[in-house]
């Protein structure tokens, strides 16, 4: 048993609850959500909040709404939720793929998509998948509700642009036509981080030429989105050359470390891999939509 | 699974599935295990308990320049602080380790490995006594470490174990076996050589419980009660007896269920010791119970041999002599714990399945500043390494000799009638039939339909493997004259008592951690008896309850225990004899034997049944003279020799060329443990130890950075496999019963964790032929297969 250094705990009954709780216990409190990356850290000691607020009793946070052209999704909706959505499963399919290798069911079960975009780490799954979708995040503070672009919210590994006394509330995603998304993760084992993963979303345009198009990277030091990718697709028509070209871009965009996962070079070379292989699906189920 | 009944039914039982004696039937201990029901050592509080905590090493090497304990002494809730200083004054600074050296309980002079025992906290709960760990100041003066075995010898190495009197370097042993001229002259004639460098690489057994201790001492009496994660409570008892000087009467070892072992639970560790000096001096109950990282960081660690093979053969494939050569890391103290005088155990067996003409290798073994162990993780002393050095090196020949690997072997085996085979190191292997096992195992695979599907795939670009290894086992220490620890022969004993009512209890000397010994020892007893398992309580782990033994690892319990059990139901099975000849007024030599029961010859109908001679045996009757009254026996089971379970592996693996993944497709694995006692639980061994094949050639290594930091501390850096690794495993058996022993059983447990992972490296070898592979080290990670992929194939180490 491993034991974190002592806390306290409270639990909010509310959105307001918690930012007065936050306000109240200032910068040495911490956020409860699904606890699965906060906890363990704490049993390491390697955090040591003074306060935890909970906010599992916040099922106000719990929901997946479709709201004309956005899809909302509360940010205390499990991962196992969100997996198990049909509309998120049509609608993204690139959420399906990737909760299908986040951690394990017992994970899953319990923690959150708001906790692991706020945990921002770098080899985070949902953060990749938000950047290409272009979701948005919805931030309530003591000064009322902001709306933040993904590339805006997430600045960096662990870092976001959330303030101490603000709360994630909502993840938006854009509904877009002709649209399809995939993600792919090489991992050492079922449950690990991502040794690489690669996320994309692409929308067609009725005459099969690639409208729009997002690339993501997880795990290898990609700031954003791989716009360069991004931009070489545009307007063209998806095609084995193509993706293999947006993958070379990808993998010169990234920026790995070596570690126990693996050497710079071979995650640069599943960058480039992953991502021609996310855009083949990616267009593959954009077009079956525009077909269906 | 091939077959669901191999032992016919027996008509007294009237149901096959709950066969008086041999037979698949349901494990008597799962019961309490799945409803939560089992007594683990941290389910054990004793009133007043206290707790405590290690205070462990953040660096690799350093010396200690002083411990300041005074603030972790004035938390409220601590009773005791113990250094390495309180410890010189017991004389328990330093205590001896199984393999002839010492190991530092507490630090007193260096620390010599991330991870080792600083200073022990005892507190009123375990939340204090963690706390109070990060009061404890130490000033450490850092000192070099050394991390790669490879560099412990340069003349430049910092001496770790400066702590021994005229140690001037890192070297712990050179030894030797085998012939080494008679080898080099086979060589030198040779058509074909082949050598191969290879890592072992250091892996952790991690069982699911990790270790811990309750410690009571009691001041009045000096009586000692040690509960403790222990394979081998008697050895510990005495060994606690002489070190500790506690007389061996006065103390009791229990080891209650044990959430598995895997070797890791064989040795004596600092935590023990130090969870009896704070009862002995807070004379409170104390509990110490190491989490996760502490086990994987201090506890015994398994490999870590770097290897070289070398193999000489002629041109058409007949294997003349196999040569190799091993740096073995130690780690910081020599602590590994095994039963020979030979400090690389049983590796001896290198030799393999195969009739050589010659074999020759040699150990090297050096200090390094990493965890102290090396013998666990199901390896029978040793017979991993050497299992997976000869069976690569066999498939390195087939890819030389551009031959099959299974016809290879097929062509190499020790025949059936050379058995019992004398081996070019000294091994008298007891029996064996390779060829029909290799064969079934082809059979089951579909060896020749895999062949044409990954000649297809390659045309195509896809990469399949097939991988094969053949291994022969070596278990069951062992002859007393051959094998002790400290001196103490590896027999063990059982005691068997009859009630009066004719239900059993069977009392061992070997002690369970999951492998379902409250089933399999009924069942010999059952066998041997005629009275149902479910009528015989087995009774082990408790010292004060048992007869004296050495415990359960290197696979020893059936072939030890279970010698033992089988004979001491012999000898129960004798005595019932006179009673019942004194009962049916005839005499003994006119009775025969049918399970159950004791009849007079050509008068079936006049008997008496093992529960009519066990109500006469302590009842009225006058019993014949010389026979206690009681239907009691007990025996101590020295075996003439190990036994030598084989076993016929075949795995087949897909690689993604895009990204190095692995996916295991298939495994099929043929397994001979001579007489199988229980089938169930045999399956269950083996789906075990493949698992634990799959963590090994595919992700599991404890690593260290030049620091000597280590980085597998925890299970997000130590991978072991999920259900989602493994296929749905294929087994099948043959039986070829040992000679020598009593029900001609030989041992499974270990069988599959040293035969697996040759078999998956060998299929990802394989697959990776179309690159100009031929080998690759484990851990077999996506990025290490890729790096092979592009022809730089490096050591993990």
């Amino acid at each position: 048993m491993q034991i974190p250094a002592a806390f306290d705990y409270v639990r909010a009954s509310s959105i307001d609850d918690a930012l007065a709780l936050l306000q109240q216990h200032g910068p040495e409190s911490r956020v409860l959500a699904g606890g699965h990356s906060l906890l363990p850290m704490m049993k390491l000691r390697l955090a040591r909040p003074e306060w935890l607020i909970d906010i599992n009793e916040l099922t106000e946070l719990d929901y997946i709404r479709r709201d004309a052209d956005v899809l909302r999704i509360g940010a205390m909706t499990r991962h196992t939720t969100l997996l198990e959505s049909p509309d998120v499963g049509r609608l993204f399919p690139i959420v399906r793929d990737a909760e299908q290798v986040i951690a394990d069911p017992v994970v899953r079960n319990r923690g959150t998509i708001g906790g692991s975009l706020c945990q921002a780490d770098p080899a985070e799954d949902l953060s990749t998948v938000c950047k290409v979708l272009r979701a948005e995040a919805v931030i309530r503070g003591p000064n009322g509700e902001r709306v933040l672009r993904m590339d805006e919210f997430h600045r960096g590994p662990y870092e976001t642009a959330l303030e101490q006394t603000e709360l994630l509330c909502e993840v938006r995603l854009p509904v877009r036509q002709r649209s399809g998304s995939a993600y792919e993760k090489v991992e050492r084992r079922v449950g690990d981080w991502a040794v690489a993963a690669a996320g994309a979303a692409v929308a067609l345009a009725p005459d099969g030429t690639i409208e729009d198009a997002a690339v993501g990277l997880t795990a290898v030091g990609l700031e954003g989105t791989a716009t360069e990718a991004e931009t070489l697709l545009r307007g063209k028509r998806p095609a084995e050359e193509l993706f293999a070209e947006a993958g070379r871009a990808a993998a010169a965009a990234c920026d790995p470390v070596a570690d126990q996962r693996g050497p710079v070079d071979y995650k640069r070379h599943l960058a480039d891999e992953l991502t021609r292989r996310v855009l083949r699906r990616a267009c593959g189920r954009a077009g079956a939509e525009r077909e269906g | 699974m091939t077959t669901t009944h191999e032992h016919p039914a027996n008509p007294a039982a009237g149901d096959p599935d709950r066969p008086v004696g041999f037979g698949r039937i349901q494990r008597k201990e799962d019961p309490r295990f799945i409803r939560g029901k089992g007594r683990y050592i941290d389910d054990i509080v004793l009133p007043g308990m206290l707790h405590g905590a290690i205070l462990r090493s953040p660096v690799a090497h350093a010396r200690l320049v002083s411990i300041d304990i005074s603030a972790a002494a004035a938390h409220p809730k601590v009773k005791a602080v113990v250094t390495g200083k309180d410890l010189e004054g017991l004389k328990l600074a330093w205590a001896p380790t199984l393999s002839a050296d010492v190991q530092a309980v507490l630090a007193t002079d260096k620390v010599r490995f991330q991870g080792q025992e600083v200073a022990f906290v005892v507190a009123e709960d375990r939340y204090a006594a963690r706390d109070a760990l990060e009061l404890i100041e130490v000033e450490y003066d850092i000192l070099p470490p050394v991390v790669n075995a490879r560099r412990a010898l340069d003349a430049d190495a910092p001496v770790i174990r400066d702590d021994i009197e005229g140690r001037t370097d890192n070297r712990i042993f050179d030894w030797e076996m085998g012939d080494a001229g008679a080898t080099d002259a086979v060589f030198a004639r040779a058509d074909v050589t082949v050598a191969q460098e290879m890592v072992y690489p250091r892996v952790h057994p991690a069982p699911m419980e990790t270790c811990g201790a309750v410690a009571d001492f009691d001041p009045i009496d000096g009586g000692l009660t040690l509960y403790e994660t222990t394979q081998a409570p008697h050895a510990h008892r005495t060994l606690y007896a002489m070190v500790a000087g506690i007389p061996e009467h006065k103390i009791r070892v229990v080891s209650p269920d044990i959430g598995g072992g895997f070797g890791n639970k064989v040795g004596i560790y600092p935590g023990y010791i130090l969870a009896v000096v704070g009862s002995i001096l807070t004379g409170k109950p104390v509990k110490w119970v190491e989490d996760r990282s502490e086990n994987l960081m201090s506890t015994s660690f398994a490999r870590d041999y770097l290897m070289k093979g070398e193999i000489a053969a002629t041109r058409d494939g007949k294997i003349l002599a196999v040569r190799t050569s091993v740096l073995a890391d130690h780690g910081a103290f020599n602590a590994t714990a095994q039963p020979t005088k030979n400090p690389a155990g049983f590796f001896s067996i290198f030799t393999g399945s195969y009739d050589l003409e010659a074999a020759y290798c040699s150990v090297t073994g050096v200090y390094t500043n990493k965890a102290p162990g090396g013998v666990a993780y199901a390896c029978s002393f040793r017979v991993t390494e050497a299992v997976y050095l000869v069976e690569r090196m066999v498939d390195v020949l087939a890819a030389k000799l551009q031959m099959d690997p299974a016809e290879l072997r097929l062509k190499n085996f020790i025949r059936p009638e050379q058995f019992p085979y004398k081996n070019k190191t000294g091994w008298e292997y007891d029996s064996g039939n390779y060829a029909p096992a290799m064969r079934l195992s082809m059979q089951l695979a579909g060896y020749e339909d895999l062949r044409r599907e990954q000649a297809e795939k390659r045309e195509r670009g896809e990469l399949m493997g097939i991988g094969v290894s053949f291994f022969t086992e070596t278990v069951g220490a062992g002859p007393r004259k051959h094998f002790d620890i400290v001196g103490l022969g590896m027999a063990d004993g059982a005691e068997l008592r009859v009630h009066p009512t004719g239900k059993a209890v069977v009392r061992l000397s070997v002690q369970s951690q999951g492998q379902g010994h409250e089933t399999t020892f009924a069942q010999i007893v059952a066998e041997e008896l005629g009275i149902p398992p479910e009528d015989i309580d087995v009774v082990h782990g408790d010292t004060d309850q048992t007869p004296f033994g050495l415990g359960t690892y290197g696979s020893r319990s059936t072939p030890v225990s279970g010698g033992a059990v089988a004979l001491v139901a012999r000898k129960v099975r004798e005595k019932a004899k006179f009673i019942a000849a004194a009962m049916l007024e005839t005499r003994a030599e006119d009775l025969e034997w049918e399970k159950g029961r004791w009849f007079v010859k050509g008068d079936p109908g006049a008997g008496r049944t093992i529960a009519e001679i066990a109500l006469a045996a302590h009842g009225t009757l006058a019993l014949p003279e010389g026979i206690d009254g009681n239907l009691d026996a007990e025996v101590t089971y020295d075996p003439p020799n190990l036994t030598f379970p084989f076993g016929a592996y075949i795995c087949v693996v897909d690689v993604d060329p895009g990204t190095g993944r692995v996916k295991v497709r298939r495994f099929i694995a043929v397994d001979d443990c001579g007489t199988r006692i229980n089938p169930m639980i045999i399956e269950g061994q083996v789906h075990g130890g493949l698992t634990d094949g799959v963590g090994m050639a595919l992700m599991e290594i404890i690593e260290f950075d030049d620091d000597g930091n280590c980085l597998g501390g925890s299970f997000m850096d130590y991978l072991i496999p999920t259900a989602m690794e493994v296929p749905d495993w294929e087994t099948g058996f043959t039986v070829t019963p040992s000679p020598h022993h009593p029900i001609g059983a030989k041992g499974i447990g270990e069988s599959a964790t040293v035969g697996s992972p040759p078999a998956i490296v060998n299929a990802v070898v394989d697959a990776l032929a179309p690159f100009g592979v031929t080998h690759m080290d484990m851990p077999c990670t996506p990025a290490r297969v890729w790096e092979a992929m592009q022809g730089r194939a490096t050591p993990p180490v």
